[in-house]
This record gives structure tokens, C-alpha cells and sequence, in this order.
């Protein structure tokens, strides 16, 4: 009766694992499509909650905490998994049980996390995951006696073939009646009497539960820093206990800093020796060893990883293609349609071309970042990011950066984006940072139309060496300029404003493994969700806010050139020209420069308004005539020469015109502050740059 | 054969852990808590082909830490 009573309290339900448990794999398999992502308050950690239908009726709320290899971890993924078990996290109620996922073909280093969290003494439900995996090692669980021998619910499941679940939620549904909440392993006897000593001393004078007094004692006991760091933070009573524990086992001679992770493992190597039987295998190398022979060969290694990021870029271009310009239709249409409707005037110029045509041109890029993150999700699900990081980790390591930085820079190539998105697997704050700030010095597809119109217009059509052509030569220089800027710029924070020590790199290389498909979608609808919600919507007010500034005040009658001097853009335009002639810009230049400091591509539609051709994208020909022609009614020269138009080139390598990306940074660091540094840098950056390269043309000129 | 640094075995060697030498204690309990303890048997896979980090198979799995951090690993050669 007892039991039932509490049983239907149970309402919220953490699920915990060490990454690469297939924790995600499960999560999914148990809610489906009835997914929340959202943020904790104060860190940008995602938080994922889903809900799971029980047999019962009742509806179960599920909370899919960050992959954690310990409860005492460091990043701020891992920190809020912790903080969540301990009740620290205000506007998350504890949770009313626990499952916790382990790895059968790993169990050892599994089972460390899992007895953490029998410590905490929740209700806890073991998922036995990749049990597949594991029969395949030649590994076997005797089930039934890691229950016994844990005291806990252990269910057999394979994620990704859906085996298990059933039996996973009506575990959950009975585990209060069920877990036995003994915390089984032993510390030697001195150091387990201390540690219930001060254990009773925590909960009496500091108020804490006894669950949070049992991790806390052993932190304070195993802590190498002097008492007097906690001065403050403890009453007195317990620091001078403290003081006196801590003698008294440094004179025992233990090492108090190793011995509570070591009795841990010891207790785990007892648990596994009982419950496991490895199987003779027929060969010592498993199919992840071959593979990782060839993937992490000395040469290999790089051909396979250069061709695979070429491939994946390439198709990403090819296979966005099609669906950009359905998009990009798809809004004309529509705009289309609201101008049949609207009688022309101001009201539809602002809905038509403002709003419609500004979030258009935003959506657009929704195919590329769709794809790219099909790709990396692929790349992660299967192992192989690992490896990337792997083979990568010591040229990033030159720059003070981690191995892991190289794919958000890498996927920055395609677009800013979802390259910041993808920096949350970067542990340190600092090296996520680093990495975020310099990721849009990488030439992204948005710089593609204003560096084509300008290669096409003025970089002679000439061939090198017979048979390199100078208009590719200049391209790949736009795109090594933007790595090279990227990787001394890390350099020069992680040097200066950002110093610390390098983290330390300690990274599982998990087996390869099929990429449940499934994820990956799920992963895909999520993000385009954010993408669509948070950068739509800031994107649809500037638009409007850009429209009014192109547009007013109005002058009747002249040329759409001369209008758009007359507006506001246009003002300025010629406002901050004295300050763009060092860069050899003038002020419709300055116009373009503007018009796309939020979207660098309206540079070309812009160059299209003020050079009076319409639809300038789909003509850029004529455009390119024109712009060719153009005289500087001052000097008679040619207003745009070949140095000109790589000036502007450089400038839009380094220059961050990009509102999306701002709103991101926003976003991910959870402040103005990052945001607006990464602007200011950038701005500098881009002046001095094109300054620079000017000033060196047009000395080589002369 | 002891006192010896975990970055100075060759791949295919297998050794035990005898102590953790950092004297940054994150680095230290990361490692313990990767389950590389005293005692902890650890074989060499490979480098990585730049010669850094270096990659490891401890307690069935395979885990790569930077040669900086392997010198703080003190172990005895088993074979």
C-alpha cells in the first residue's frame, strides 16, 4: 500500500550515462518524438526533457542529463549533470529516480559512475546498453548477479534495436519497491570511520542532507588544498575536524587524494569478477582495430581525412543546390503572392521586400546547415570525430587549441553557424570560446556570391604556370587568408586575453559503431528548430529596421541610385567614406558595406540597387559590366580596378557581417559581451587588413 | 624496470600504473576517475601520426591523452 503510494510520485526521472553509452540512442527510443530541448538557467547547456507513457496511464517526465564519466567532473555539460543529482540546480526539482545507462562492452569504467550515483542513494534503474556489443567481444553478464551483487534493477537493452524498453519502463515503474539503497563499497576502516564522522558532522552543523554530506565529505577528505581554502565556506567545527582528519591519515600514510576512486575500482573489479566471463576470442583484433590501423595511419590517416572533409563539403554544395533555390523560390512566390494582394506602395515594398525578402535570404542557408549537421552527426555517431580529433589534436595543439576545435572550424566553412553550434563538445570554456570567436574568419558559403561577382568582374582571366587560372589562385588565397587570420588569432587569445593552461586532452576513442539514423534526424529537427526560431525571428525585425534605412527619407523622382543616396543607408554611406578612402572604398562601397554589415551576400544585391539593374543575383553579367565600367567622375580613373576589388574581398574575409552569427554568440555565451569583443576584433582586424593589403598594391603598383 | 614514463613505451608495450605525478590535481583525478589507478594495467596502441597524443587500451577501452600528460605517469614495464 506504502509502495504503491510512493511509486505513483514518482514523476521525474534523470537519465544519466557516460558519453558514448548510446544514452542518447535510448533516450530516444523511450520518448520519441515528444522532445523538449530548452537551456538551464545561467549556463548554455542544453537541457532535454521528453515525456514516456507508463503502462498505467500515467505520464512520466524523463530528463536527459550530459554524458558524465564521474559525478566530480569539470565542464559545464558534466557539472550540470552533477549539480542535478545533488539538488543544486534551483529551477530543476531532484529527481524522483534515476537511470542510469551502462556500456556492457565497457562495464568496468561504466560501473565507477553508477556506484556514484547509488551513493546519492536514488531510486536507480541500470540499463545493461550494447549488450549486442559486448556478446561480440566475448564478453558475458550474468545478469541476475550484477543485480544482486549492485543491489539494483538491471535491465538488457539495445538501444538502437529498440530490445529492452519495455522492460526498462516497468523497471522504472517498480524500482522504489525494488532498489535497495546500500552503498556497497568499502574504504579501508580508518578512513571509512572519518569519513562517517564527518559525514554526521556536515549534516549536523551545515544543514545539508545526508546524501549531500556522503560526496561532500569525501571531496573535503581527498582534497589536496590546505583547510584554510574553505575558510568561510564551513563552520568552524568542521574545519578543525577536518584538520585533525587530515593528519591523522597523512601520518597513516594513505593518499588521501587517490584512495576514494581506488577502493572504488576495487570494489568494481570485485563486482566484474563475479559477473563476467570473457570468452576466449578467436581473433585478438576487433573490427575497430582494423579500421583504426588504417584511419589513424601515419598517411592514411590524413588522405582518408582530407578526402572525407572534401567529399562532405562538396556534397554538401552540390546537394544544398537544389533545395536553396526551392527555398529562395518559394519566397518569391510567396512575396509573389503578398503583392498581389497589397496595392504597391510603401506597405508592400516593406512586407515584400523588407520582411519576405530579408528572412528569405536567411532560410535560404537552412539546406547547408541541415546537411552539414547530418554529416557531423554521422561523423560522431560512428566514432570517426574522435579520430579527426585524434590525428588533428597536435597541429591545434601549436595554436594553444584542442583537437576538438577542428571540426567547428572546419564546419565554419560552410557557415558560422552551426560551426558555433558544434563547439558544445569542446570541454574547457576557454577553448570553446577561442574557438568560437575566430570561427567566422572562416570564409563561409555567404562570402561565395560577393567573392564570384568580384573575381568575375576584375581578376584578369590569365592562367598560371599554363594551367592554374589566376581567378582560382585568388580564391583559394580568400579562403587560406580566413584559416591562417583564424589560427593566429587563437593564438593571440590563447596568449593573451583567454590565457590558461591548456586543458588537459584525455578523450575516449569509442569503438566504431552504425549510426542510428534515427538520432541523427531527431538531432537535424531539433537544430533547425532553433535555427529557424532564434535567428528568424531577429533576422525578420532587422530586416524591417534595414528597409526603413534604404528607403526614407524619400526622393521622388531620380534614378534607384540616386534614391538610395538620398536614404538614410545612403547618408551614411557617404558619411563614413572619409573613412574607407585609406582603404581605396568609395562611398557606394561604403553603401554595400552597410547594407550587408548584417548579411554579407546583400553586398551583391545592393551593388545590384545602386548600379539600377534589377534582380542583380540571376544577371550579375551585366552587373559585372557595369561595375567594370564605372569612372570616378573625380579622378576619370576606373572607380573599381583589380585592387579594389581584392581590397574588398579581404575585407569581407575578416570583416563580421553576419547577424545570424551575432545572434548565435548571443546565444551560446549567454551575454553581449562575447558578441560585441568578436565584432570589435573582427572590424579592427578587417580595416587593418584591407589597409594593409592596399597600401602594399599599391606600392607594387607604382 | 620502474619509475618509468608512460610516453616512453613503445606500441604493443603493456604496463602497470604505479603513480600519478601531476601536480595539476584536475588532470589527476581525470585520469583516476578514467579508472588509471595504481596497479591498472595499460597497453600502448599507437601514437597519433603526428606523434602526439598517444593513444591507450585500459580496462577494455581505448583512451588518448597527449604525451605531456603521459609523462605524468609513472609505470612499470610488465612486457
Amino acid at each position: 500500500m506504502i509502495a504503491q503510494a510512493i511509486h505513483t510520485a514518482v514523476k521525474n526521472i534523470a537519465i544519466i550515462g557516460n558519453p558514448n553509452c548510446g544514452k542518447t540512442t535510448l533516450f530516444n527510443s523511450l520518448t520519441g518524438l515528444r522532445q523538449k530541448v530548452g537551456n538551464y538557467p545561467g549556463v548554455t547547456v542544453e537541457k532535454k526533457e521528453g515525456k514516456v507513457l507508463l503502462d498505467n496511464g500515467t505520464e512520466i517526465s524523463l530528463l536527459d542529463l550530459p554524458g558524465t564519466y564521474s559525478l566530480s567532473a569539470n565542464s559545464p555539460d558534466e557539472k550540470v549533470a552533477t549539480d542535478v543529482l545533488l539538488g543544486k540546480l534551483p529551477e530543476t526539482p531532484l529527481p524522483d529516480a534515476v537511470i542510469c545507462v551502462i556500456d556492457a562492452s565497457n562495464l568496468e569504467r561504466n560501473l565507477y559512475l553508477l556506484s556514484q550515483i547509488i551513493d546519492q542513494q536514488f531510486p536507480v534503474v541500470a540499463a545493461l546498453n550494447m549488450m549486442d556489443v559486448a556478446e561480440r567481444n566475448g564478453i558475458l553478464i550474468d545478469i541476475k548477479k550484477l543485480s544482486t551483487t549492485l543491489g539494483i534493477p538491471v535491465v538488457p537493452t539495445v538501444g538502437s534495436k529498440q530490445t529492452g524498453i519495455k522492460d526498462l519502463i516497468h523497471a522504472v515503474q517498480n524500482t522504489i519497491r525494488i532498489s535497495d539503497h546500500a552503498r556497497r563499497w568499502k574504504l579501508p576502516e580508518k578512513i571509512d570511520s572519518e569519513h562517517q564522522e564527518l559525514v554526521s558532522l556536515l549534516v549536523e552543523n551545515e544543514k545539508i542532507s545526508e546524501r549531500a554530506a556522503y560526496f561532500e565529505a569525501q571531496s573535503l577528505l581527498s582534497t589536496p588544498h590546505g583547510i584554510e581554502t574553505f575558510a568561510g565556506s564551513y563552520s568552524q567545527q568542521v574545519l578543525s575536524h577536518l584538520q585533525k582528519d587530515h593528519e591523522t591519515l597523512d601520518a597513516l600514510g594513505f593518499d588521501r587524494f587517490s584512495i576514494f576512486v581506488e577502493s572504488r575500482y576495487q570494489w568494481i573489479k570485485l563486482v566484474c569478477d563475479e559477473c563476467i566471463t570473457v570468452q576466449q576470442r578467436k581473433s585478438e583484433q576487433t573490427i575497430s582495430d582494423r579500421i583504426d590501423a588504417v584511419v589513424t595511419h601515419r598517411i592514411w590517416g590524413f588522405v582518408i581525412f582530407f578526402v572525407m572533409m572534401a567529399t562532405i563539403f562538396q556534397t554538401i554544395f552540390a546537394w544544398a543546390n537544389v533545395p536553396m533555390e526551392l527555398i529562395g523560390m518559394g519566397f518569391d512566390w510567396l512575396g509573389l503572392q503578398v503583392g498581389n494582394i497589397i496595392p504597391p506602395g510603401d506597405l508592400r515594398d516593406l512586407i515584400v521586400n523588407g520582411a519576405i525578402g530579408g528572412v528569405g535570404a536567411v532560410v535560404t542557408f537552412l539546406p547547408q546547415i541541415l546537411l552539414l549537421f547530418l554529416f557531423l552527426g554521422l561523423l560522431e555517431d560512428t566514432g570517426y570525430m574522435a579520430r579527426a580529433a585524434f590525428i588533428m589534436d597536435r597541429l591545434m595543439g601549436k595554436v594553444g587549441l584542442h583537437g576538438k576545435s577542428f571540426i567547428p572550424l572546419l564546419s565554419s566553412f560552410a557557415c558560422a553557424i552551426p560551426g558555433i553550434m558544434s563547439t558544445r563538445t569542446i570541454e574547457s570554456p576557454k577553448d570553446r570560446l577561442v574557438t568560437m570567436l575566430v570561427a567566422p574568419l572562416m570564409s563561409c558559403s555567404a562570402r561565395m556570391p560577393v567573392y564570384a561577382l568580384l573575381i568575375a568582374a576584375f581578376i584578369p582571366q590569365q592562367s598560371v604556370l599554363g594551367f592554374i587560372s589566376l581567378s582560382g589562385i585568388v580564391l583559394v588565397s580568400m579562403y587560406l587568408l580566413g584559416l591562417v587570420m583564424a589560427l593566429l588569432m587563437a593564438f593571440l587569445f590563447k596568449k593573451t586575453l583567454l590565457k590558461g593552461q591548456s586543458p588537459a586532452f584525455i578523450m575516449e576513442l569509442p569503438p566504431y559503431r552504425m549510426p542510428a539514423l534515427k538520432n541523427t534526424l531527431l538531432h537535424m529537427w531539433e537544430r533547425s528548430l532553433v535555427f529557424l526560431k532564434k535567428a528568424g525571428t531577429i533576422i525578420l525585425g532587422v530586416s524591417i529596421v534595414l528597409w526603413f534605412l534604404a528607403t526614407y527619407p524619400k526622393l521622388e523622382n531620380g534614378t534607384p541610385s540616386e534614391k538610395l543616396g538620398h536614404s538614410i543607408v545612403g547618408r551614411i554611406g557617404h558619411f563614413i567614406e572619409p573613412a574607407i578612402a585609406p582603404l581605396g572604398f568609395d562611398w557606394k562601397i561604403g553603401i554595400g558595406m552597410v547594407s550587408s554589415l548584417l548579411q554579407r551576400e546583400v553586398f551583391v544585391s545592393t551593388m545590384g540597387t545602386i548600379y539600377n539593374i534589377e534582380n542583380a543575383d540571376s544577371q550579375s553579367l551585366s552587373l559585372r559590366e557595369q561595375m567594370q565600367r564605372e569612372i570616378n567622375p573625380e579622378t576619370g580613373a576606373p572607380t573599381f580596378t583589380a585592387l579594389t576589388a581584392i581590397c574588398i574581398m579581404v575585407y569581407y574575409v575578416l570583416a563580421m557581417q553576419c547577424l545570424s552569427t551575432i545572434a548565435v554568440m548571443r546565444r551560446e555565451t549567454n551575454g553581449w559581451k562575447w558578441p560585441m569583443f568578436q565584432l570589435a576584433y573582427m572590424t579592427v582586424l578587417a580595416y587593418a587588413g584591407t589597409f594593409i593589403t592596399y597600401r602594399v598594391g599599391l606600392w607594387i603598383q607604382s | 624496470m620502474s619509475g618509468l614514463r608512460l610516453n616512453t613505451l613503445r606500441p604493443g608495450d603493456t604496463c602497470a600504473v604505479e603513480k600519478i605525478v601531476s601536480a595539476d590535481p584536475k588532470l589527476r583525478m581525470r585520469l583516476l576517475e578514467m579508472g588509471i589507478i595504481k596497479g591498472t594495467q595499460v597497453e600502448v596502441i599507437r601514437y597519433a601520426p603526428l606523434g602526439d597524443p598517444i593513444e591507450l587500451k585500459v580496462r577494455g577501452y581505448r583512451l588518448s591523452i597527449r604525451i605531456e600528460e603521459a609523462a605524468s605517469v609513472i609505470v612499470v614495464k610488465l612486457s
